[in-house]
C-alpha cells in the first residue's frame, strides 16, 4: 500500500488526494470499474439487466442472514445467498414454466421482502440503510486485497471463456454443434456476476449497483460497431465515470456510487446523441 | 393408408459404397411425454434429405436430438466408405436465427473469430483469421459482409453467413433449419442453389428442415414426412408428395399444383 500511496502523491499532488481514504477509494475505483465495464457488455447483450438488478436486491437477504448468524463481515453471507438465488433462477428458468422476466421478478421481490422482514425486526432497519447507498470512501486496504484478487480472477476467466460465452448467447444449438458446453458457461458467467455484485455492494450500494454494470455497456453499444470497440468504450466510460464521480463526490459531499452512476448516465445521453447524428 | 413405396424403417446395413450417416431408432421424451419415437433415417454422402411436416410435429426436436442438445434413445452412426468407424459425425448446423437484437455490436468477423479461436475477440483477432473468414464466406458468396454487424444483415444474407460458418470446417453432416419467415423468395432460391452446388463439391450429407414445398420438390433427393411423432413416409419427392397423408396435411391444392408443375416440366423437357 505504501507504494501506491507514494505513487498517488507523485502523480496527483492535489490537496484532496492527501487523505488515505481517498487514495484507497481511488484504487478501489480503478479495480472495480473495469470489471463492471467488461461484464456489462455481456449482461446487456444477453438482456440480463433485470437479472443483475435482482442480484443486487438479493444482497439484502444476504445481509439479513449474516446478521442472524452473527457474522461480522456480511460479504460471505451475501455471496452465499447471491449464488444460491442465481442457481435457483437458472434452475427454474430451465423448467420453462414462465417467462424469465417473471421468474426473476418473483425471486427478486421475495429476496427483498425477506431481507426487510428480518432486518426490520424490532424496528432496527435504519442501522442497515447504509447498504442501500454504499460508502466507497470507507474501503479498507484488506477490502482492496480481496478486490484485487477478484479483479485478476475475473480478467482471467473473461479471457478464457468470452468467445464460447458469446457463441452460446447467440444460439445454443449452434454453440452445441461446435462442442461448447452451453450450461457450464451460463452458470460460470452468472456466478461471476453474483461474485462481483456481492463484493462491491457495500461500496456502491444496493439501489444503484446494477446501473453501474449496465449503463457503461449500454452507452458503448450506441457507438460500437464490433465487439472490440464495444469492450474498449465500455471499460473507458466506466473508468472515466468512476474517477470523475469520486472527485466530484468529494467536492460536493455526495454519495460516491450515485455520483458515478449519474456521470455514466451523462455518457449514455452523449453517445445516444452521437448515434442519432451518425444515423 | 400407407403408400406402398414408403419405407418407414430402413434396412440396418449400409449398402452404399460411399460414407453414410444413420439415425437408428431415435426416440425423444420430454417431461414424460413422448415427442418422437422409432425414427429411422439413412443419409448417403451427397444426399439432400428434406424433412417436412406440420407445425409441432417434432422436426426441430429431431434436429436438436441429432445435435445432441436434447437427450434421446437410439443411436446416431457415421460410417465411412469402408463401412467402418462408427465415430460421432462432425456436424455443421445452420440455425433458423440468432438470439440477438439488431443493435448488437457483433460483426460477422466477430462471429467467426469467436467460433474458431480461443483468443478473446475483445482483446485482439489472430492474424490469419481474416483470410480464413473471407475464404469461408466466399463459398456462400458473402465475402463482402465480413465487417458488417449481424443485425444489419438481411434474412438471406444472415443465412449465407451462418451456412459459411457451418461449413468451416467441412462437416460430415450438415443440418439446416430453414427460417419460417424473413427471407424473400429470391433469397431462398439463391440459398438452395448455393446448398446444391456445395453439396456436390464437398460430398455433404444434408438434413434440411424446410417449409417451402416447391423448393423441396426441386432440390431434395429424398423427403421425410414427420407426423404423429415419427417419420410416416420417406422416399423421393414424387413418392412422398403423392402420399395420401401428405396430401391431406398440406392440402390438395398444393399437391395438384405440384403435379401440374411436374407435367409442365416434363412437357417442357420434351420440347427442348
Amino acid at each position: 500500500m505504501h507504494l501506491w500511496y507514494s505513487l498517488v502523491d507523485l502523480v496527483l499532488p492535489f490537496e484532496w488526494m492527501q487523505y488515505a481514504f481517498m487514495k484507497n477509494a481511488l484504487l478501489g475505483v480503478l479495480l472495480v470499474t473495469p470489471i463492471f465495464g467488461l461484464l456489462g457488455t455481456m449482461i446487456v447483450n444477453n438482456k440480463m439487466a433485470f437479472f443483475s438488478d435482482s442480484l443486487g436486491h438479493s444482497a439484502l437477504t444476504g445481509i439479513a442472514i449474516g446478521v442472524i448468524l452473527g457474522i461480522k463481515n456480511p460479504v460471505w453471507s451475501i455471496l452465499f445467498f447471491s449464488v444460491l438465488i442465481t442457481i435457483a433462477i437458472l434452475f427454474v428458468k430451465e423448467a420453462n414454466t414462465a417467462s424469465t422476466d417473471t421468474i426473476i421478478g418473483v425471486f427478486s421481490s421475495t429476496a427483498v421482502a425477506l431481507g426487510i422482514v428480518i432486518l426490520s425486526r424490532n424496528g432496527g432497519f435504519n442501522k442497515y440503510s447504509g447498504y442501500l447507498i454504499g460508502d466507497l470512501l470507507s474501503i479498507s486496504p484488506s477490502d482492496l486485497l480481496t478486490l484485487g484478487i477478484v479483479f485478476v480472477l475475473v480478467i482471467l476467466l473473461w479471457v478464457v471463456m468470452f468467445n464460447k460465452l458469446l457463441l452460446s448467447s447467440m444460439n445454443q444449438s449452434l454453440a452445441r454443434s461446435r462442442g461448447i458446453s452451453v450450461k457450464l458457461y451460463e452458470y460460470l458467467f452468472t456466478i461471476m456476476m453474483a461474485v462481483i455484485v456481492t463484493i462491491s455492494i457495500q461500496w456502491v450500494g444496493i439501489l444503484i449497483i446494477s446501473s453501474l454494470l449496465i449503463i457503461p455497456a449500454a452507452s458503448s453499444r450506441n457507438i460500437a460497431k464490433n465487439m472490440r470497440q464495444y469492450h474498449i468504450y465500455s471499460v473507458l466510460i466506466a473508468v472515466v465515470s468512476g474517477l470523475a464521480g469520486l472527485i466530484l463526490s468529494y467536492f460536493w459531499g455526495t454519495a460516491t456510487g450515485a455520483t458515478i452512476v449519474l456521470i455514466t448516465s451523462g455518457f449514455f445521453a452523449l453517445t445516444f446523441v452521437v448515434k442519432l447524428r451518425l444515423g | 393408408m400407407k403408400h406402398p413405396k414408403c419405407a418407414n424403417s430402413e434396412s440396418k446395413t449400409c449398402a452404399c459404397t460411399l460414407c453414410c450417416t444413420k439415425i437408428n431408432n431415435f426416440g425423444v421424451k420430454r417431461s414424460g411425454i413422448e415427442i418422437l419415437k422409432n425414427v429411422n433415417l439413412h443419409i448417403h454422402c451427397g444426399d439432400l434429405t428434406a424433412i417436412i411436416g406440420p407445425n409441432g410435429a417434432g422436426k426441430s426436436t429431431l434436429l436438436k436430438a441429432v445435435l445432441g442438445e436434447i437427450s434421446h434413445t437410439g443411436e446416431l452412426q457415421f460410417l465411412d466408405a469402408n463401412n467402418k468407424g462408427t465415430t460421432r459425425p462432425s456436424i455443421g448446423y445452420v440455425p433458423q436465427k440468432l438470439d440477438l437484437d439488431s443493435s448488437s455490436p457483433t460483426s460477422v468477423l466477430d462471429l467467426f473469430a469467436a467460433a474458431h479461436t480461443n483468443i478473446p475477440i475483445w482483446f485482439t483477432y489472430p492474424k490469419k483469421i481474416r483470410e480464413r473468414v473471407i475464404e469461408s464466406l466466399t463459398r456462400t458468396h458473402g465475402e463482402h459482409l465480413i465487417n458488417k454487424r449481424l443485425g444489419e444483415l438481411s434474412g438471406g444474407e444472415l443465412q449465407r453467413v451462418l451456412l459459411a460458418l457451418a461449413l468451416d470446417p467441412i462437416p460430415h453432416l450438415l443440418l439446416l433449419d430453414e427460417p419460417v419467415s424473413g427471407i424473400d423468395q429470391k433469397g431462398l432460391e439463391l440459398f438452395y442453389q448455393t446448398v446444391a452446388i456445395l453439396r456436390k463439391s464437398y460430398d455433404l450429407s444434408i438434413i434440411l428442415v424446410s417449409h417451402d414445398l416447391n423448393l423441396v420438390a426441386e432440390y431434395a433427393d429424398r423427403v421425410a414426412f414427420v407426423n404423429n411423432k415419427t417419420i410416416e413416409c420417406c422416399g423421393t419427392p414424387q413418392e412422398v408428395f403423392s402420399n395420401a397423408k401428405v396430401i391431406q396435411t398440406f392440402g390438395l391444392d398444393w399437391s395438384n399444383r405440384f403435379r401440374k408443375d411436374e407435367k409442365d416440366r416434363v412437357a417442357n423437357a420434351f420440347m427442348v
